[in-house]
């Protein structure tokens, strides 16, 4: 058994706001305190060990709710950008295998560098149906942390098809049925009936409008998604990219989709993409559009969203929405990949550099921290940067300074375009994150819009999955969240003094389970097998590439 | 009394097609019937068990636990080790492979780059349009093959993926128009609409004339001709092309491995690209070995790069032309070798080749080949998709989970190559 004693503990939670008290874990548990004479029984056996950490900051692991860490797209990225690992090489030590950095890293080192900053639980952000097989195999080479993935749903075949058809009970069982086989963790609607169009030569704008072969609209498909998703209990909302990501006036179509699905639970994802407001008269032609997106978002219970927050530099975009990266490839004339995958989606990839000389960068950046500070519920709002997307996770630590420090966010900005006010209000937004905001939007939130009822907090039962931080007394906020005192998964301390334990340990790949009649296969059967490349009977994902599975009921009710 | 087995929905992995509808009977650990085969994989499969390894220390005869406690003695005392081949083994032999590499402080590289390396090194300079093979038999208007036979290299693949398959918007051959460009006219070429004959070398020539065209700016050449063809057909090409709904192009050795290497294929994904900017188009290369595409993919997520990696300073450096197993052979770099699942002897320029003969090299593979003739080290191992299971990535990375049906008395690839690497890392 393990006590950490004297930690100052924020776990929003269980509404512990720098509260002084001591944590018992036992089997990769947090466990109550045990009677006294249970004490004394493991003091006498010597099997009780005490870790003192006196004016330490004490959180549950760190939960990103976003984040595109393996797979095919993210491993097509790593072949595209030598020049993105060259400076950046992680030697082997110990039994810690070699790896690269920068904004895409190899699978060891993604691993590392989340637990090296306090973070416990990853989910991929988008993955292809037709290619779990390899998220799977790259997930048991992704150390230390929990993880799953998001499938890939909003330009299916055959969910177009059985909306279309108005085949309601075949879309939920046909849902079900492609989580199950694909060992997914919850459904992704990326550009929903967009990315289909795409791959017809046609562009759609909005979500009124149908335009694909299906003669769909994204509303409808949108609507279809949602409302199956809710009755079939999954843990997690859709987690919606909305359409026209990316373009300046995007607001209204964002809009439009929060108030389309407002009956439902929906996570609508880097967010930051997708609040664009457009000015007519000017080349620049964005402006941030925070105040009515952050608006809606305050008005809607249920809602939730992650950022995607910019960071100035290096980075990698790739996302199942072809079109957005061939946009992204006329714009920049960067070197651009694209994948369509038979049946079920799209995908691109082009490198990026932001640059704070660059107003539309300026104003991207300022969209997000003014989306940070004006959604009132910090419940409703979780911290990404859709990595390698608007930036690298292991930017987590500056973006979470610049939200408590409008000192620092002031003198920030003041190194920005000479215009940027003429763009955006974020120099009027005094707020400041407290620990416990910085606690909700970094762990308990993303924790509790997944429905992992075990992760994001510290009371009896959770995993324990803990992070310990030096107090930031005298200390760089940065500096402090990005080097950990201390990091324990399932109760093993994996990070001590900033540095890795020299142990290779793995974590557990997040699923769920929804019910569904098996004849569904047998029902797509005839068509899978005309119009997709492989056999039916090789498309799932057999139990060998499952090494440590948790599965996550599929309890929510509506 | 005999025992017939039925095994339906086995994929075939001795080309990059990677055929998943093979169904096979087996009896008393024999094959006797074998479906929707091509002709190679007929022979292949007929000959599975025949011609197998043993294991062998200089010449003679030794044991299974012997050979693999040689070759760990081999690569430990080796201050360069060369690990080469992968295209042939399971993504979890190539991933033991790195582990391994990456303990002995070696280079590894596959024969992706003797073969479709330059196309990714044109990727890393341009990128690549693509799709999955399935998206093409839908969607696809217009097939263009270009230095690509796959008649005779994938003989299923026109049925299976491209002239001849039924899709879900184009539904037979009379839907899709062809054209093939090559140096000679190969059976593929002869099923096309249309043959274009181009000087051999001159790929990279034919490329850009027509990327010109299609970004809207003049040729002039004074023969009135490009490449050995003529400009007037060069234009109705380029017409052809911007008209596609949904192109595609297929291409092989004939333009990765000839004139201007990489920058063939940099010309050809720089086109593709382009021509996004009319319809949809995008390529696919013809990958040959069954599994070469995992080799990339399984380095990559390790290491960050796809082939040509070393890993002397404990952390992965990538450099073609100087990682890459031709010339750290041709030039003498490396003191031991390991081969997995390939015939470098046969394959190699003669000089990189000859150099095996010269440092210790060990051979795991399940047959004998011209590179077993001249190892100091055999390794004999299970044969992939047919004896052992494990997993193989096509040419356009679909991964596909490989069954085994018949026995086998040589445990796998990868526990081999694993059980090498925990000798080296307990020593």
């Amino acid at each position: 058994m393990l006590k950490l004693k004297n930690a100052l503990i924020y776990d929003p939670k269980n509404n512990k706001a720098g509260v002084k008290e001591d944590i018992w874990i036992e089997n990769e548990k947090i466990v109550a305190e045990p009677s006294e004479r249970k004490i004394k029984e493991l003091k006498e056996k010597d099997i009780l060990e005490e870790i003192d950490l006196e004016n330490k900051i004490v959180m549950a692991g760190g939960v990103d709710i976003h984040s595109h860490i393996a797979g095919p797209k993210v491993n097509s990225g790593r072949v595209l950008r030598p020049e993105d690992h060259r400076r950046d090489n992680v030697p082997r030590k110990g039994k810690l295998r070699s790896g690269v950095g920068s904004t895409v890293p190899s699978s060891y080192v993604t691993g590392y560098r989340y637990s090296l900053m306090g973070y416990t639980t990853v989910m991929e952000a988008a993955g292809p149906p037709m290619k779990a097989k390899h998220i799977h195999e790259e997930f048991n080479d992704l150390p230390f942390i929990d993880k799953g993935f998001l499938v890939l749903s909003g330009n299916n075949y055959f969910v177009l098809k059985f909306i279309s058809e108005n085949n309601f009970t075949a879309l939920k069982n046909y849902l079900a049925w492609l989580i199950d086989v694909t060992g997914a963790f919850a459904l992704k609607v990326v550009n929903p009936g967009g990315v289909e169009a795409w791959k017809e030569g046609k562009r759609m704008r909005g979500i009124h409008n149908k335009g694909t072969s299906f003669n769909l609209s994204p509303s409808e498909i949108l609507l279809a998604l949602a409302k199956a998703n809710d009755e079939l209990g999954i843990p997690h909302a859709i987690h919606v990219h909305t359409n026209d990501l990316g373009t300046a006036g995007n607001f209204k179509t964002t809009n439009e989709t929060l108030q389309l699905l407002k009956d439902y639970r929906v996570h609508v994802t880097h967010i930051q993409f997708s609040s664009y407001g457009k000015t007519e008269n000017d080349k620049v032609k964005f402006i941030t559009a925070t105040d009515q997106v952050a608006a809606e978002i305050n008005r809607q219970p249920k809602l939730t969203v992650d950022i995607g927050q910019l960071v100035f530099g290096e980075a990698t975009t790739m996302t199942a929405d072809g079109i957005l990266e061939y946009n992204l490839h006329k714009l920049s004339g960067n070197k651009w990949v694209n994948t369509d995958v038979e049946m079920e989606t799209g995908s691109g990839i082009v490198p990026m550099n932001y640059k704070k000389k660059n107003l539309v960068n300026d104003i991207q950046w300022a969209t997000g921290m003014e989306l940070f500070l004006k959604i009132e519920d910090p419940w409703k709002v979780f911290l990404t940067t859709d990595h390698p997307n608007a930036g690298p996770f292991t930017a987590y630590p500056w973006i979470i300074k610049l939200l408590m420090d409008s000192n620092y966010r002031n003198d920030y900005i003041s190194g920005m375009h000479k215009n940027f006010d003429d763009y955006t209000d974020l120099s009027n937004l005094t707020r400041e994150y407290d620990l416990s905001e910085i606690a909700v939007i970094s762990r308990s939130g993303p924790a509790k819009a997944l429905g992992l009822e075990n992760k994001g907090h510290l009371g009896v039962g959770a995993d324990a999955d803990i992070t310990v931080y030096d107090n930031l007394e005298k200390r760089d906020i940065a500096e402090v969240f990005a080097k950990p005192k201390y990091v324990f998964k399932s109760g093993r301390m994996i990070v001590k003094d900033g540095e890795l334990i020299t142990e290779l340990q793995s974590g557990k790949t997040l699923m769920t389970k929804p019910d569904y009649d098996p004849q569904i296969a047998e029902d797509i059967r005839e068509e899978f097998q005309k119009y997709y490349s492989i056999s039916i009977d090789n498309y799932g994902v057999t139990d060998n590439y499952y090494k440590k599975v948790e599965v996550v009921p599929c309890n929510f009710k509506g | 009394m005999t025992n017939v087995k039925e095994h339906k929905n086995i994929t075939c992995t001795f080309c990059g097609a990677l055929c998943d509808n093979i169904e096979v009977e087996v009896e008393n650990n024999q094959i006797k019937k074998l479906r929707n085969v091509c002709a190679i994989s007929r022979k292949k499969y007929e000959h599975a068990l025949e011609d197998r390894t043993v294991p062998m220390i200089n010449g003679q005869k030794s044991d299974y636990q012997s050979v693999i406690t040689k070759a760990a003695e081999i690569l430990k005392n080796s201050k360069n080790p060369l690990i080469y081949g992968l295209s042939s083994t399971t993504a979890e032999g190539q991933k033991n492979a790195v582990k391994l590499a990456e303990l002995s402080g070696a280079n590894i590289d596959s024969t992706s780059s003797v073969c479709h390396g330059p196309g990714t090194m044109a990727k890393q300079l341009v990128g690549m349009v693509t799709a999955t093979l399935g998206e093409i038999k839908n969607r696809s208007d217009l097939m263009l093959f270009w230095g690509a036979n796959p008649v005779e290299a994938h003989p299923n693949h026109s049925k299976r993926y491209s002239i001849l398959a039924e899709g879900l918007f184009k539904k037979n051959r009379s839907e899709r128009e062809i054209i093939a460009f090559d140096v000679r006219k190969t059976p593929t070429a002869k099923m096309a609409d249309h043959y274009v004959e181009l000087e051999p070398g001159k790929d990279f020539e034919l490329l850009m004339a027509l990327r010109l065209l299609i970004n809207g700016k003049e040729l002039n050449s004074e023969k009135d001709e490009i490449a050995g063809v003529k400009i007037t057909e060069i234009k109705e090409i380029a017409e052809k092309l911007k008209n596609a709904k949904y192109g595609s192009i297929f291409y092989g050795m004939g333009l990765t491995m000839t004139g201007a290497k990489y920058m063939n294929t940099w010309a050809a994904m720089s086109l593709i690209r382009d021509l996004n900017s009319y319809g949809r188009f995008v390529m696919m290369p013809m990958r040959g070995h069954g599994n070469v595409a995992g080799s990339e993919i399984t380095m990559a997520w390790q290491t960050g790069y796809p082939f040509a990696v070393n890993f002397s300073r404990a952390y992965p450096r990538y450099n073609p032309g100087e990682y890459t197993a031709v010339d750290l052979l041709a030039n003498k770099e490396v003191d031991a070798a390991f081969i997995i699942a390939s015939d470098p002897a046969a394959n190699l320029p003669h000089q990189a080749a000859a150099f095996l003969k010269e440092i210790p090299t060990i051979v795991l593979d399940p047959h004998w080949n011209l590179t077993t003739d001249l190892a100091d080290v055999i390794i004999p191992s299970a044969i992939k998709g047919i004896t052992a299971t494990g997993t193989v990535y096509r040419m356009d990375h679909v991964p596909l989970h490989l069954r085994s049906f018949l026995e086998d008395q040589w445990p796998d690839d990868a526990e081999a190559v694993s059980r090498i690497g925990e000798l080296i890392e307990n020593a």
